[in-house]
């Protein structure tokens, strides 16, 4: 490809177009087959489906541990794992400024692809559109995903009781903490990674194995603690969690003592939340542990009531306090 | 670095600690009937002794009063509106720190003035605003200069770049507050009984603890220089009550890892090149002399006071009770609005609205549960 950098003509359809797809996309996801035509057909493996749908504009696309292309897939397979579904097939659509190099976009492609052969996902239909100079940023991807539910294996909610266990996969705020770092806004050097990353191997292994999972939840924007808010609320359920018990990686607990952050709301893009009945909740720890993305597990609190639909935090010294959802603080784009 | 944050919080030693504070606490309160009074001069300090629960766990033992040291929450609403009226002006790039976007004006936010399409930017170092400054030769690019003795340095820093990279369209909005000043302040009008200061840990590194002295030497009032870490805090805060016990006064250094007594020499010599004292007006105080720093004659074309000539009416009247919140006279929950009228995503005050404020403080992290 002559040109290095996308112009309005690569959107128009034409020439440049048809080029740019085959080049780019058809070869990265290879999608030959449904690419001829004007929509995907595929075969539904079960009677209920999952869908979800998710925008991506994160700001810089490129940062420590991954790129925007990353998270635009793990981002909708994680949001299918978490709801209990296996995640089959994404469709991508990208809305690309002009002017952006497509040496970029194909490694942003390539990272798709390479995310979506370890979630054992298919990228079966894509769409491209290319705005002027200055009304985007850079590059934006919507991706949407189905998964099909598989009666045998699912998650029940409703069954959310007192003693229940609350366990998170590894350590919170590092997908916030690079992103901060890599817009050079931490005003220090940070070597934290994003944990950007597709669970959906990790939950299908505690699914297939494990009985009573209550709910499963990804933290990201908000953090862990405005996603267990919303459970609690959701599920007029009172939780407490304890501070000693939260994985936290000293350089990201670092960077937020300096800067004023609290982990416990800064994004994560690879860690999920499971609420299981107690008697398993060793039998999930032994399960992620086993598995590369969930090493740092811990069980960090419990179900502790009905009805109130509070979170609770019990500190480093042994006192407690209410804990709300993220209000009012000023985040950068992060996912 | 790192393994000495994990020793500093750890939680055994924490309540150990926590146990050792109660103990000295309640001796004084068997000696003197009421509970010691001390006050965290700084804003980081309130926030992260409401965060790990230091507050709650002590609020029988100790009272401890939020003091003065939230850049936002001090700077008086005329000088907020200035700032933001600022932002009205043609040609314009308005860089500031992330706090003050939100802060509400007599009309309207910078926040506000961004979404009608004006330029303001938040940037997390005034140098930042220079080199925007550079890429924007077309624009004025003012800061908004707010901040204490840590902030100040960098600010001289800032106007240092412009000169050393010939920018002649950055300037800044200056209004900056003193530490000494505003102690002294608090302490000569009694409205308050303090028995002693939890001094601030960053601006220590540049003041040292020498620059104390005063405390002891003209009030009596015995202070402890303090780290952000929980067993920091609660070592300044036994220190302190040691103090009362044994009838000492005295200024105690428990941040010696990096404050020194002389204080950072260099940085001192870089603020006095750059500004000079000058009378400052605080929320809910009034003027007091020579309690900011301002931009030297010699650098005048950094000055935007001077650069643009902003007038503003006198700012509309809230219930909001920042005011004496930030004297330590009254706590968020006495204020009408807290909580109710007045939330982080909806802030009336400036005190609701930082990170360092102590409505957001209390709001975030010790509201009674019900």
């Amino acid at each position: 490809m002559k040109n290095q950098r996308i112009s309005l003509a690569h959107g128009d359809g034409g020439e440049l177009a048809h080029n740019l797809i085959q080049d780019v996309f058809v070869q990265a996801f290879g999608h030959n087959d449904q690419a001829r035509f004007d929509s995907a057909i595929i075969d539904a493996p079960s009677a209920r489906l999952a869908v979800t749908t998710d925008s991506f504009v994160v700001k810089p696309i490129f940062f420590p541990g991954g790129n925007i292309g990353k998270i635009a897939i793990a981002g909708t397979v994680n949001d299918l794992a978490v709801s209990g579904a296996v995640p089959m097939y994404l469709t991508a659509a990208f809305i690309i400024e002009e002017g952006f190099k497509i040496n970029d976009l194909k490694e942003i492609v390539r990272t798709m692809a390479s995310e979506a052969e370890k979630a054992n996902v298919r990228v079966i239909a894509g769409d491209t559109k290319v705005v002027e100079r200055g009304s985007i940023d850079g590059l934006y991807i919507n991706t949407t995903g189905v998964g099909f539910v598989d009666p045998d294996r699912t998650v029940n909610p409703e069954h959310i009781e007192t003693g229940d266990s609350i366990i998170i996969s590894g350590t919170i705020g590092d997908h916030g903490v690079a992103i901060l770092g890599a817009r050079g806004e931490l005003g220090i050097k940070s070597d934290v990674n994003s944990d950007c990353a597709a669970l959906n191997g990790l939950i299908d292994s505690i699914l297939k194995n494990v009985d009573g999972v209550r709910i499963m939840r990804d933290p990201t924007r908000g953090g862990l603690a405005t996603t267990l808010v919303e459970i609690a609320e959701d599920f007029q359920v009172t939780m407490e969690i304890v501070e000693e018990q939260i994985p936290i990686q000293k350089q990201v607990q670092g960077a937020c003592d300096i800067l004023g952050y609290d982990p416990l709301y800064l994004a994560n893009e690879g860690k999920v939340i499971i609420i299981v009945k107690k008697e398993n909740e060793a039998k999930v720890l032994e399960l992620l542990k086993q598995h590369e993305l969930g090493r740092d597990a811990r069980v960090i609190g419990h179900i502790t009531g009905k009805g109130k639909g509070h979170l609770h935090l019990k500190t480093g010294l042994g006192s407690t306090r209410r804990l709300n959802r993220l209000s009012g603080m000023m985040l950068p784009r992060i996912c | 670095m790192q393994e000495l944050l994990s020793k500093f919080s750890d939680s055994t030693l924490s309540r150990k600690l926590l146990d050792k504070v109660q103990e000295a606490a309640e001796e004084f309160i068997r000696l003197n009937g009421r509970r010691p009074a001390f006050m965290e001069v700084c804003g980081s300090h309130t926030m992260a002794l409401a965060q790990k629960g230091v507050k709650r766990a002590l609020k029988d033992h100790v009272n401890l009063i939020s003091g003065p040291g939230c850049p936002v929450c001090v700077t008086d609403q005329k000088s907020i509106d200035a700032m933001i009226k600022l932002a009205e002006g043609e040609n314009r790039i308005i860089c500031t720190f992330g706090d003050m976007i939100r802060v509400p004006g007599t009309e309207f936010s910078l926040m506000e003035a961004k979404l009608e399409g004006k330029d303001i930017r938040v940037v997390y170092s005034p140098p930042d605003a220079v080199k925007i400054a550079e890429e924007n030769p077309d624009k004025e690019v003012i800061f908004l200069g707010i901040g204490f003795e840590t902030t100040i340095p960098v600010l001289g820093v800032a106007i240092k770049e412009a000169m050393d990279r010939g920018v002649r369209n950055f300037s800044m909005w200056m209004t900056t507050k003193l530490v000494e000043p505003i102690l002294r302040t608090l302490l000569e009008t009694k409205e308050l009984n303090i028995d002693g200061f939890i001094l601030p840990g960053h601006v220590s590194i540049v003041l040292g603890k020498n620059d104390y002295q005063y405390l002891v030497d003209e009030y009596q009032v015995p202070g402890v220089i303090s780290s952000f870490e929980t067993v920091g805090m609660l070592g300044s805060i036994y220190k302190l009550i040691r103090q009362l016990l044994e009838g000492r006064v005295e200024i105690e250094n428990n941040y010696s890892a990096v404050v020194t007594d002389e204080g950072n020499i260099e940085t001192k010599k870089l603020i006095n090149t750059f500004f000079k004292p000058v009378d400052e007006p605080w929320r809910g105080i009034g003027v007091i002399p020579d309690s900011g720093m301002d931009i030297r004659e010699e650098y005048d074309r950094f000055n935007a006071r001077k650069r643009f000539n902003i007038t503003v009416g006198e700012p509309g009247k809230t219930k909001c009770r920042c005011g004496e919140i930030i004297r330590g006279l009254v706590t968020p929950e006495e204020c009408p609005l807290f909580a109710k009228a007045c939330t982080p995503s909806k802030p009336i005050g400036p005190c609701m609205v930082s990170s360092e404020g102590t409505c957001s403080a209390h709001y975030l992290y010790m509201r009674e549960d019900s």
